[in-house]
């Protein structure tokens, strides 16, 4: 259902969103004005400060928003997939998968968009390969999807752990800044624009039956859900954001797990009001995490990962005890 | 106003033979309880009607089409369930919930109908339900969740209420009171119902046609007088039942 507060919540997160981007166009180690900003978009310059502007922080900023929003609708058709509070983008082995290929990259020397690839070859690898195995015997059931999830995890979690320990010191320092998610390398382009537009409007169209489907498998199909190929579609669609995510990225963690239910607990529980406010919510908040990771010990840049944690937590558990003590 | 046939249906579940060749037709304006020991098939039964349930052999038509032509959608509009497990939980309030129930109807991808609004409020006040409508599903009493999905299913206006255990954690009252309503919206629309329950005396004071389940795929189908009585019902249940004679209705009672 959706009341006059739930278009507040999306005018307020709109707001939020253009400060946010403001915010990290003016921070890192080469200072910018506010009229440099505005000046730039009306009027393209060719001073030092418009092209640092132009070259390094818009694509930065865009790519740290479209990672962010994708990160947070992933959670939010995770969750409701799985029906599983505990559920986040990564938590069916996604990630893992995406961090073998990269880390694998690394540990052969290449770098840009090879290990870009390799990146994304690793999360599709195992997408399939978690599909695969929780569909062997024809039914899949939603317990059966999370096991398998879980254990091909724990196994990528293995191989990963063998990459760290036998790669020399040089390449585990970049292993360890793409596993904790860094955004210094990323780019993004317009087939990432396109993706996230696709899946809003997508999820849009499949609110409703995501609301039934939040109140158990059953029951949707009792008022008409036809769950088998909702259920296909929600976690295709899931693990191709989780994996164009993470591919730009990195593993940034915290976004896909608190952001739906910082918005649930903001009164945001259907999701034809869930779904915008997230991409909003979690589009800001990696903006936000990655401008002070890179200025906060500027010129050296933290892991975009560790900053989404330091604030997020924090944040979570205020308003969780705020909404509880009502 | 529908008719739901059943012809010769035989299911059973992990090689265990639950009913064979049963056949019944529940007409507009029917009440039929579905009596049974702990795992003789009831659920299994009500999930095959509703098509959430393969079965081996037979047919089950509604309004002389296989329920296997419809598409969920098309069905959810005429055959209402309400299911044994409760609501999974993901936040959401009551009122949320109920109106939930009138999705199989609804129109438009975002706007929510006055209709349903109004629709819901109504089931919200006939499962008293109206002062708790803010209140999140996870600070409810069982009781209280289990009228929240009675509301849902009545929200959704079907017209066949298959009900698996309605009277699950209700309180003595409730458990008439909740029957009492459903059997009433039952009468306003010509609509049907299949119950399933453990509750021999609440089923017999509302309901008119029986299948009783035994073991090895067994059963028994017909009018109440003809079902309801103390062999059958010990022989059903594998335990002696009595039964005692009051002015308004018979009954059962274990010894």
């Amino acid at each position: 259902m959706i009341g006059t507060r739930h278009y507040l919540l999306i005018g307020i997160l709109l707001v939020f969103s253009c400060f946010s981007i403001l915010f990290s166009l003016l921070s890192g180690s080469v200072e910018l004005s506010i009229t440099v900003v505005f000046s730039e978009l009306f009027n393209p310059g060719s001073e030092l400060e418009n092209q640092v502007l132009r070259e390094i922080r818009i694509p930065r900023t865009l790519s740290a928003f479209t990672t962010g929003g994708l990160l947070a609708i992933s959670g939010v058709v995770m969750q409701v997939l799985l029906r599983n509070p505990l559920a986040d983008p990564y938590i069916l082995g996604i990630s893992g998968g995406a961090a073998v290929g990269a880390l694998s990259a690394i540990l052969l020397g290449a770098g840009g968009i090879l290990l870009t690839n390799a990146a994304f070859a690793g999360a599709i690898f195992s997408i399939i390969l978690v599909f695969g195995i929780a569909n062997k015997f024809g039914r899949w059931s939603v317990t059966r999807l999370l096991l398998t999830g879980v254990v091909v995890s724990a196994g990528w979690g293995a191989v990963i752990n063998i990459l760290l320990t036998t790669s020399s010191t040089n390449n585990v320092q970049s292993m360890l800044f793409w596993l904790m998610g860094d955004l210094s390398q990323s780019q993004v382009h317009v087939g990432h624009y396109a993706l996230l537009s696709t899946g809003l409007v997508g999820g849009l169209i499949l609110a409703r039956s995501l609301n039934v489907l939040s109140r158990g498998e059953l029951v949707a199909q009792g008022l008409g859900v036809n769950i088998n190929r909702l259920r296909l579609i929600l976690y295709f669609a899931a693990s191709v954001f989780t994996a164009t995510a993470v591919t730009v990225a990195g593993s940034v963690g915290f976004v896909g797990l608190v952001i739906p239910h910082t918005l649930r607990l903001l009164g945001a529980r259907d999701h034809r009001v869930l779904l915008p406010c997230s991409i909003l919510l979690g589009g800001s908040f990696l903006v936000i995490a990655d401008s002070l990771a890179r200025s906060l010990i500027a010129p050296q840049q933290l892991p975009v990962g560790v900053v989404t944690a330091v604030i997020g937590v924090p944040t979570f558990i205020f308003i969780l005890r705020r909404t509880i003590s009502k | 106003m529908s008719r739901l046939e059943i012809q010769s249906l035989t299911l059973s579940i992990a090689e265990k033979l639950l009913c064979k060749d049963l056949s019944f037709t529940i007409e507009a304006n029917e009440c039929w309880g579905l009596l049974g020991k702990n795992g003789a098939g009831k659920t299994s039964l009500i999930h095959c009607i509703a098509g959430l349930r393969e079965f081996d052999t037979g047919e089950i038509k509604l309004n002389d089409r296989n329920v296997a032509e419809y598409s969920r959608a098309e069905l959810a509009r005429e055959i209402g369930i309400l299911f044994q497990d409760g609501l999974e939980t993901l936040p959401a309030t009551v009122l949320e919930t109920v109106m939930l129930g009138r999705h199989p109807h609804v129109q438009s991808l975002f706007k929510d109908s006055n209709d349903d609004f109004e629709i819901t409020h109504n089931a919200l006040r006939d499962f008293s339900l109206t002062e708790l409508c803010h209140r999140h599903l996870d600070s409810l009493s069982g009781g209280e969740k289990q009228r929240v999905a009675i509301a849902m299913l009545s929200a959704q206006s079907p017209n066949i209420f298959l009900l698996d255990e309605p009277s699950n954690h209700l309180d003595i009252a409730f458990q008439v009171n909740v029957l009492k309503v459903l059997n009433s919206t039952l009468n306003k629309r010509n609509a049907s119902m299949l119950m399933a329950t453990h509750d021999i005396n609440l089923a017999s004071r509302f309901c008119d046609k029986f299948i009783l389940l035994f073991e090895h795929g067994e059963f028994l189908c017909g009018d109440k007088k003809e079902v309801l009585n103390q062999s059958n019902l010990s022989r059903a249940y594998d335990c002696d039942i009595q039964a005692i004679e009051t002015d308004k209705q018979t009954l059962f009672f274990p010894i």
